[in-house]
């Protein structure tokens, strides 16, 4: 169980404070599958890089199954069994698909046993396994790869970032079986931030966070209506609908 | 052979025991043991400071080994290999050099190999540099590399330098005939407050022929770097060359590529670039559960590999 309490994110600029994320708390249960949605720049990615202690909140606590983790480090927080799919995929030059995968397992994996995670996010295995993470590979390739990285650690909590950007339409219906199957089997907590309704529409549940405020939870039912009227506080919010209309 | 000679000929050459081929092994300034075979046969130079090697016309899958080993504190030495390939042959030759020092005085190794290859043949070479020792003494290798490539051949050069050597001056000179292609992977690491300098001069002289030098480096604590790569476009060829470095701690890198066209239909590409590990990378690396330090050191043992 992860929980966020009052959680607040402030950064100086030209003297001023501006607050990205503000007095943002929540729980997310064991084998919850969540979605945080709400427009750019609202603050959703920070939120993510709290919880993966890439940026430590201003004011606030964080707590995994009760243990404040507030001042772990991104490593301690990885072993406590925390993974987190960065938006924008790291290059390596001179690491191959193999060895990340291997590095994130956690064991010296078989190479039969990292292509079954390519295969699941639907690359081509004994085409990518050698392959450095290097320039060479799509921004859409980087992204399966890094699906894959998180899937291959098999941890109880996972944060993926915007996962959908820069995959095509006919990997989207995969990667929303990925999501499925991950929550199905680890039975881990899912956190995916995503502007994609149908990965909003496999959520337990919705998050909107807007203007870094927690502005409405809930169930799909509740939260979809609510993004689609476009309230005052949430015009600014973009949805994308199957078929690729905003 | 002692433990610790038998530990740097496994360093620099990969060897447990004597290799199957053709070998030359010298240790201490001296030939321990030489081999030659029915298609290489080695030979010492009649100035007694090294070896001539000829390998026949039409050799194929053959391997000359002819690693260097100094572990006696204060040998200083410099060495001649002449290697003449006929035409059609496909050969590796594995060189290396492993100096352990445990005195206060300085080991040093110059080793000069020469290459002249011939038509339509493919050599592949290897060589390794290691140093270990913790006297005070310095472990220098200054080594320089002449390749003279003939029409329709290809020369692979792997060189590999990461540990232990305090002071490295490096130079190669290659020659291109016509179709004639060098390839050149060079991967160096420097430590404490060691110096390693490395510079490439190739003539493409012949048309068709093609260079691509590719070095990637990484410079920690207090250590120095120079890479000089020139590339002299003398027909109608292409050449390019790389140098990637990664910087750590105080140290030093310079990279001077220099790219000349003396003919129009010379193309030629020089790419540099040198930085510290991105920050990025190594946060990557911590949310799979590694350390700063295990990020970083799986960062450059990626880069160098």
């Amino acid at each position: 169980m992860l929980e966020l309490r009052d959680v607040s994110f402030k950064v100086e600029a030209d003297t001023k404070e501006i607050g990205i994320l503000e007095h943002v708390s929540f729980t997310l249960e064991d084998n919850q599958f969540v979605a945080i949605t709400g427009p750019n720049g609202g603050g959703k990615s920070t939120l993510a890089k709290i919880i993966a202690g890439i940026l430590k909140p201003t004011e606030g606590k964080i707590f995994l199954d009760g243990q404040d983790i507030t001042e772990k480090s991104i490593t301690e927080r990885a072993k406590m069994g925390i993974s987190y799919a960065f938006q924008q995929p790291v290059r390596f030059k001179g690491v191959t698909v193999l060895d990340l995968i291997r590095l994130a397992s956690g064991k010296n994996l078989t190479a039969a046993g990292a292509c079954e995670y390519l295969s699941a996010v639907g690359l081509c295995a004994k085409d990518y396994i050698n392959r450095e993470v290097n320039d060479s590979l799509s921004g859409g390739e980087m992204k399966r790869i890094e699906i894959a990285t998180v899937m291959a650690r098999g941890t109880k909590m996972s944060v993926f970032d915007e996962p959908e950007a820069g995959i095509d339409l006919w990997s989207f219906q995969n990667l929303i079986q990925v999501f499925e199957k991950m929550h199905n089997e680890i039975h881990g907590s899912i956190l995916i931030i995503s502007h994609q309704e149908r990965i909003l529409n496999i959520a337990d549940e919705i998050l909107v966070i807007a203007d870094g405020k927690l502005v409405k939870r809930g169930a799909k039912e509740e939260v979809m209506p609510y993004l689609m009227e476009g309230t005052d506080s949430y015009s600014g919010c973009t949805i994308w609908k199957e078929g690729g209309t905003k | 052979m002692d433990a610790i000679q038998k530990q740097l000929l496994e360093a620099v050459a990969g060897l447990h025991e004597i290799p199957v081929g053709a070998y030359n092994i010298r240790t201490n300034g001296k030939s321990e043991a030489r081999n030659s075979t029915e298609h290489i046969e080695i030979t010492p130079r009649e100035s007694g400071d090294g070896i001539n090697i000829r390998i026949k016309d039409g050799t194929r899958k053959e391997s000359v080994h002819i690693p260097v080993v100094l572990s006696q504190a204060g040998l200083e030495e410099t060495v001649y290999n002449d290697f003449y390939i006929g035409d059609n042959c496909d050969v590796t030759i594995i060189a290396g050099c492993g100096i352990h020092n445990g005195g206060d005085a300085a080991s040093r190794h110059d080793g000069i190999h020469s290459f002249f290859i011939g038509k339509n043949s493919r050599v592949k070479y290897v060589e390794k540099h290691y140093g270990s020792g913790d006297g005070k003494g310095e472990r220098i290798m200054n080594p320089e590399t002449i390749v003279e490539v003939g029409p329709d051949s290809t020369m692979e050069m792997e060189t590999v330098q990461i540990k232990g050597v305090d002071s490295t001056k490096r130079m190669t000179r290659v020659k291109l005939d016509e179709r004639a292609h060098i390839l050149v992977s060079e991967r160096l690491m420097t430590h404490g407050s060691q110096d390693a300098e490395s510079r490439f001069i190739v003539d493409l002289n012949g048309d068709g022929s093609s260079a691509n030098i590719v070095s990637r480096s990484v410079a920690k604590d207090d250590s120095r770097q120079l890479f000089q790569s020139v590339l002299n476009g003398n027909a109608a060829c292409s050449g390019h060359t790389e140098c990637d470095a990664i910087i750590v701690g105080n140290a030093k890198i310079s990279s001077i590529p220099e790219i000349t066209a003396n003919n129009s239909d010379a193309a030629l590409i020089h790419e540099a670039a040198i930085g510290k590990i991105a920050g990025e990378q190594i946060i990557k690396l911590m949310t799979l559960g590694l350390t700063e330090e295990e990020a970083e050191e799986q960062i450059i043992s990626g880069f160098l590999k």
